[in-house]
């Protein structure tokens, strides 16, 4: 009987404290990484470069946050339409998220620039028009490819929202004689919108994580600089370095300021 | 006017269509997503056992690890371990005296596309384990279960249902992602439609056929993906109502 020992209860493992030894430890070790990186590898590139890194940079978050924005607007009819909206226009809807979806954001980018690019140079209608000057240059092709990759995105998560905001409150709406669209204004979007939050950070990541693509199609953001470094001094590692670093502190900076917000933010009841 | 309209001959398999390039770029893609996947998954399974049952300093590590591969987008680590990937064993092999070698480019995309796949395989992983009822393994503790047992007889099984899910969302990333590996030149089907593309001008054309290729790719995926789902949920459901 002395081997029967009580199993212990569960205990919560302990908070983890930044200042544990093998935390300080691999601290000093990056520390020393960081340091013999900054010492050893080429950075006197940077000041050169700074002010059009700068400009790179804010390229970047413009193009992230117009596209989120615009992308979102175009989701919400995308998710409405699968919910409610009469048949073709659901399944035209559907079919175009599947299609965004199951196809690489670069194979659409290229789409866009080379295809309709080259389709609309041999209009003369569209070269007369107003709009050619903007139609000649790449950024409008890079947002529309990830606006619309943002939409069909986050039109699937739409979809889910608009369905899952529960039935008594739009019940309960119709009662106080609310109209179809005062219901949908006062409360089916912004319940739907509410429960999109959460994945609204991973969403907006994934966004900034797409954005250097747009490069590909000759658009100047941050990584466009980083690549005309990397041609004018012939460097490998270095650019591409501060390149994963700048984005690494972007991310952070977006999770965080996301995190902020939702506190802010009553989700009760989602 | 010849390149709106739609040329399909073009198309063709045979010499003076581009055709049979691109189903050969499809191939590479498919190559590279599967081998990606598979050693993203390695990765994973490693990952999520460190990351749960490791030390302080190799889960501190993987959290790096994961962490960095999630935030930085997939075309820049894509250059960088292309790169450094390539470079890493040639310069290894000069240290053991060996001459260097030439890496394939479908060896150093599959290595490319593992290293990235296998954060998130990671994080899935753990998820999945971490989501197994503990009175499972309390009970497979109580059966007199060692613990190897109970990883392959309950906790394997028992977390597969939600692991599927995720890992099958890696797998659509993963056959997409092959795409970026056209900014480093490897001849997959992004790449190739851009070449004959470029030398046909019929732009249009070829990135629809490809479109149309990855599509195809991602539907029957999907199809794959029911099946398999439905027969993970079958045995979840059974285990769900005997406990």
């Amino acid at each position: 009987m002395s081997e029967v020992t009580a199993i212990p209860a569960y205990q919560a493992p302990k908070a983890r404290s930044l200042f544990e030894p093998h935390r300080i430890f691999l601290m000093v070790l990056f520390a020393i990484i960081l340091l013999s990186m900054a010492w050893f590898m080429r950075w006197d590139w940077i000041p050169r470069y700074q002010t059009r890194l700068l400009w790179g940079i804010w390229e970047t978050i413009v193009m992230l946050f117009s596209t989120a924005i615009a992308g979102f607007i175009l989701a919400v009819p995308l998710g409405l339409v699968q919910v409610t909206g009469p048949k073709p226009l659901a399944w035209l809807a559907r079919g175009f998220c599947t299609l965004i979806r199951g196809t690489p954001l670069l194979l659409q980018l290229w789409l866009l620039y080379y295809g309709l690019g080259s389709l609309f140079a041999q209009y003369p209608e569209i070269r007369q028009s107003f709009l050619w000057p903007y139609l000649r240059q790449a950024w409008p092709y890079g947002f529309a490819a990830l606006t619309i990759s943002f939409a069909a995105y986050e039109g699937e998560v739409m979809r889910g929202a608009f369905a899952g905001v529960p039935k008594g409150e739009l019940e309960a709406a119709k009662a106080y004689g609310m109209g179809r669209f005062t219901m949908f204004r006062r409360i089916w979007l912004p319940r739907a919108i509410q429960r999109t939050l959460p994945t609204l950070t991973g969403e907006t990541v994934i966004q900034l994580k797409s954005t250097p693509l747009v490069a590909t199609v000759t658009v100047v953001d941050v990584y466009a600089v980083i690549s005309k470094v990397r041609q004018d001094t012939f460097l490998t590692y270095e650019p591409l370095l501060l390149l994963a670093a700048i984005y690494l502190i972007l991310t952070g900076i977006l999770v965080f300021s996301f995190r902020q917000l939702e506190k802010r933010i009553p989700n009760r009841g989602v | 006017m010849g390149a709106t309209s739609f040329d399909l001959s073009l198309l063709s398999l045979s010499s003076p269509g581009w055709g049979g390039v691109l189903l050969m770029g499809l191939l590479m893609s498919l190559q590279v997503a599967i081998g990606g996947y598979l050693l993203g998954l390695l990765i994973g399974i490693g990952g999520a056992a460190g990351k749960l049952w490791g030390g302080p300093i190799l889960r501190d590590l993987l959290e790096v690890y994961t962490t960095v591969v999630r935030g930085v987008p997939e075309l820049v680590l894509i250059l960088i371990l292309y790169y450094a990937g390539t470079d890493a064993v040639n310069q290894l092999m000069q240290l053991l005296g060996l001459p260097a070698v030439d890496i394939s480019g479908l060896t150093a995309g599959i290595f490319v596309i593992g290293v990235v796949q296998g954060a998130y395989s990671t994080e899935v992983l753990r998820g999945a384990i971490l989501a197994v009822p503990p009175g499972q393994l309390e009970a497979a503790r109580a059966y007199g279960m060692s613990p190897l047992l109970s990883l392959r007889r309950i906790t394997f099984p028992a977390m597969l249902p939600y692991a599927i899910p995720g890992l099958s969302n890696l797998w659509l990333i993963a056959t997409k992602d092959t795409a970026l590996l056209a900014v480093v030149g490897f001849a997959e089907l992004t790449l190739v439609t851009r070449q004959a593309a470029g030398t046909t001008k019929a732009f249009l054309t070829f990135f629809l056929a490809a479109g149309a290729l990855y599509l195809m790719v991602t539907l029957v995926s999907n199809l794959i993906i029911g099946i398999i789902e439905k027969r993970a949920r079958r045995g979840f459901a059974r285990t769900e109502g005997a406990a």
